[in-house]
């Protein structure tokens, strides 16, 4: 994909570029985001993203900075869902790509990961340290339930959305129960079940 | 012995995070069962302990592998799980990105598109019950899992509000005695 930073620059006064020229495709960045942009607004979405990241991820790309259009932004979060690994990784990587080529994915994801990792040590280390405490026991004890109910509340508010039919909770039943009750290798679960999952949304979408 | 246990677990996250459809939380039955079970690297209070502070902690989820890298083996090991987690996908993030304009008018793509989330709903609630049995061990910490659940479900709250206000309920519980 060419990418359209490299327009030569008339004084506006002169020549009002950015009138004349074509309005740009939905795909095409239309605004200039720079390396140091890119670290310091992923930098921002790390920092302002206790718990609710994606609200923080929203606001900075799309509200406050305005690099991409709210259409832009779903499409491109849409794409890191389906592919392997983190959403906001993959996010990451694509929005600094767009702009500033690899590079600027790499910026993106530096500026991103450093104050969660750097909070993170600070975090165990607090704990390795207090651990001995009771209030500290107690207050750990509730939190990783509590991180369990986190993680069970997303997958009902999911399940709500995403299971509207038959074929649907079928999957879904199958997944939990290979890898939440057999404890199989997600591995070969995936192998399994993923394909299984495509035929089956083909062969619905046929008959 | 060091140097390999940081390839194991390298090739170990790399291998999992490129198959993890849906996402981080997907993984963590996985990441569980290798760290735990097969390779014995913490048991398994340590990796409730370790998902609680990788869940209070801000940022991606991913942290959980960062965290159980620097458990393994201190800041090489954070590095390389945060590095074989993040740089495998991240790579196929950008091939994907810089090809998606094609992809979007494939109708292989739409169907994938719809088909892989209602498996990864079942993931991501296996991955509640894989950590359940580590983490809960108490009526409390039942009560605290299922008012979070009950509220990340219904609202659209910062889910780090219930999060806190269970750690308030956790002290004090605990000074009462009930903990």
């Amino acid at each position: 994909m060419a990418r359209i930073r490299r327009v030569v620059r008339l004084p506006s006064t002169v020549w009002p570029v950015n009138e004349e020229a074509p309005a740009p495709a939905a795909s095409q960045p239309r605004v200039e985001v720079s390396h140091w942009d890119l670290f310091t607004g992923f930098l921002a979405v790390g920092m302002f993203g206790f718990g609710g990241i994606a609200a923080a991820l929203f606001h900075v790309v799309v509200e406050k900075r305005r690099w991409l259009t709210p259409e832009e932004y779903t499409s491109t979060l849409g794409l890191g869902q389906v592919l392997p690994g983190a959403n906001l990784i993959n996010f990451a990587t694509m929005v600094g790509d767009r702009f500033q080529g690899v590079a600027g994915a790499l910026l993106a994801l530096a500026g991103l990961m450093s104050i969660p990792l750097l909070s993170l040590v600070a975090l165990a280390t607090l704990y390795d340290r207090f651990s001995d405490l009771p209030d500290v026991r107690s207050a750990t004890a509730a939190a990783a339930a509590g991180a369990v109910g986190l993680t069970m509340g997303t997958g009902f508010k999911l399940a709500r959305t995403i299971l509207k039919s038959p074929m649907a909770m079928i999957f879904a039943a199958a997944s939990f129960a290979a890898i939440g009750l057999l404890r199989f290798p997600m591995l070969e679960t995936i192998f399994v079940l993923a394909p299984l999952a495509v035929a089956a949304g083909f062969w619905s979408q046929r008959s | 012995m060091n140097r390999d246990v940081l390839l194991t677990m390298a090739v170990t996250f790399a291998t999992t995070a490129l198959v993890s459809v849906g996402g981080i939380a997907a993984m963590i039955p996985e990441i569980h069962r290798q760290a735990v079970g097969v390779y014995g690297w913490m048991d398994d209070a340590q990796f409730a302990t370790a998902f609680a502070i990788s869940q209070i902690a801000p940022g991606p989820n991913i942290l959980l592998m960062s965290l159980v890298g620097w458990r393994v083996a201190g800041l090489a090991g954070l590095i390389v799980a945060t590095l074989s987690t993040v740089v495998p996908t991240s790579l196929i993030a950008l091939a994907a990105h810089r090809a998606e304009v094609r992809l979007s008018h494939a109708r292989w793509y739409a169907i994938t598109r719809r088909s892989l989330p209602p498996i990864v709903v079942g993931l991501i609630v296996a991955s509640a019950t894989v950590i359940a049995k580590a983490a809960i061990t108490s009526y409390l910490g039942v009560v605290i899992a299922v008012g979070v659940a009950l509220h990340v479900a219904l609202t659209r709250t910062n889910p780090l509000v219930p999060l806190f206000a269970a750690i308030v309920v956790g002290i004090v519980a605990g000074r009462l005695g009930y903990l």
